[in-house]
């Protein structure tokens, strides 16, 4: 299988093992990735205003890449991957909203005037989560494990974006279990805990960082009240925010337990023996190690 | 027993209201104030004006509270209340349009400034969180 992967800025920066786990996993499952050619910003938040166009504009770029990718690629489906949850939420947003709106579209390609494509519509946006359950299969998945992560209780947070609003989920808005059920099929615990939709916080990383230790304390004390060992996320904004900001969440709440906040591709990758350059732990505030090394899994 | 029922009739308010009808799309009447915004907003606690409550000033054109509100600038647009407004207003797309107003006045009344971050608080935010903040809260 060959697919089109979007990887988006953060995971060529902070979120470089999110981009590494991801594609060696992916390698591992027989699926040929190959990047998107000359992706731009896919916009980060979708502008909420019913006429805005302008920030429709990077998203419908993207979209037209891809179509442009897909055409000249023998047996590549005009369709494309992200693992990102918030390039997910905003181009797949901008596509639902470009797809309902002709006049705008017709406005964004009469703007985008020297691009020999024109976009009509015609690209699909997946998460590579709702690709593994319905391209892969979760029970391929489950075949391909190497290395069973037997033991390891996992609290799987959704945060946001891959639920709301519903026009862009691929499982339940409310109490959603796609992840929990990959997490299963490495041969890890998925542990329910009550926070898993509840934001994180997003961008108050900026400017209200009191705020992120508030959020981290409840959703990570949450989690850790179910006795797990770590917290599995897809959005590079949430793994900051709760992995970063406990030191100040101890601060504010002297009861706070550490715990380390990984990608579910990085459990992919251990349970995939991808190696350690799949995994980039250095990138992390907490150290994953001693936690998989308790499970005998470091 | 005395009926009665409470209408809005264009007046020096209505402008306002219309505005923001406008921008977010959303009809503004049809909020019957179940509360079930607030109740579930994880940014209340931040809040100086509950959801469900900016959306009452919002029927009523109470332009000066709204757009000095905290609130506007404290909603990160989780969209849990949007999902779960038994009227399907966005409430988030409401907020929206009360930030759009106050960043497009003419003043220029950013809500962030970059600089005044540390570089190495800069350097360890992830990408999508200061092009979120910044448009978000910059004009």
């Amino acid at each position: 299988m060959k697919l089109i992967y979007y990887p988006g800025c953060t995971l060529k920066n902070s979120a470089r093992n999110f981009d590494v786990s991801t594609v060696s996993s992916m390698a591992e499952l027989d699926v040929e990735v190959e990047e998107l050619d000359r992706w731009n910003c896919c916009g980060t938040v979708h502008a909420l205003g019913a006429e805005n166009v302008m920030n429709r504009v990077a998203p419908v770029t993207n979209l037209i890449r891809v179509k442009e990718t897909a055409a000249k690629t023998e047996g590549m489906a005009s369709e494309f991957m992200t693992s990102c949850a918030m390039c997910y939420n905003t181009l797949k947003r901008a596509n639902i909203d470009v797809k309902k709106n002709p006049d705008k579209l017709s406005t964004i390609n009469n703007f985008l005037n020297l691009e020999t494509t024109k976009y009509e519509g015609d690209v699909e946006v997946r998460h590579l989560l709702e690709y593994l359950r319905d391209r892969v299969g979760f029970d391929k998945l489950a075949e391909k494990v190497k290395k069973p992560l037997t033991g390891l209780r996992v609290a799987c947070y959704y945060g946001c974006l891959l639920v709301r609003p519903k026009e862009v989920a691929f499982d339940d808005v409310e109490n959603p279990m796609i992840m929990e059920n990959l997490i299963a099929a490495l041969g890890a615990t998925p542990v329910n805990f009550p926070l898993k939709t509840e934001c994180c916080g997003a961008y108050h990383a900026v400017g209200k960082p009191e705020i992120i230790a508030d959020r981290t304390d409840k959703i990570m004390g949450s989690a850790s009240e179910q006795d797990v060992d770590l917290v599995v996320v897809s959005c590079p904004m949430c793994a900051y925010n709760l992995d970063f900001r406990q030191d100040d969440a101890k601060r504010l709440n002297p009861d706070f337990k550490h715990m380390p906040v990984l990608y579910f591709t990085q459990l992919m990758a251990l349970a995939l023996e991808c190696g350690d350059d799949a995994l980039r732990f250095d990138l992390h505030h907490i150290d994953p190690k001693p936690a998989l090394a308790a499970r005998d899994l470091a | 027993m005395n009926d009665t029922t409470l209408r809005f009739l264009p007046g020096k308010n209505n402008t306002f209201t219309a505005k923001v009808e406008k921008i977010s799309g959303q009809k503004l009447l049809a909020c019957y104030q179940c509360g079930k915004c607030s109740a579930g907003c994880p940014m209340a606690a931040y809040m100086d004006i509950l959801p469900n409550q900016i959306v009452r000033m919002a029927q009523l054109g109470m332009e000066k509270q709204l757009l000095a509100s905290r609130t506007i600038w404290t909603c990160v647009s989780c969209l849990t209340c949007n999902s779960r407004c038994p009227k399907n207003i966005k409430i988030a797309e409401v907020i929206e349009s009360l930030r759009e107003t106050a960043l497009r006045n003419g003043q220029r009344d950013d809500r962030l400034n970059i600089w005044e971050i540390s570089p190495e608080v800069r350097a360890d935010l992830p990408p999508i969180a200061m092009i979120a903040a910044m448009r978000k809260l910059t004009s």
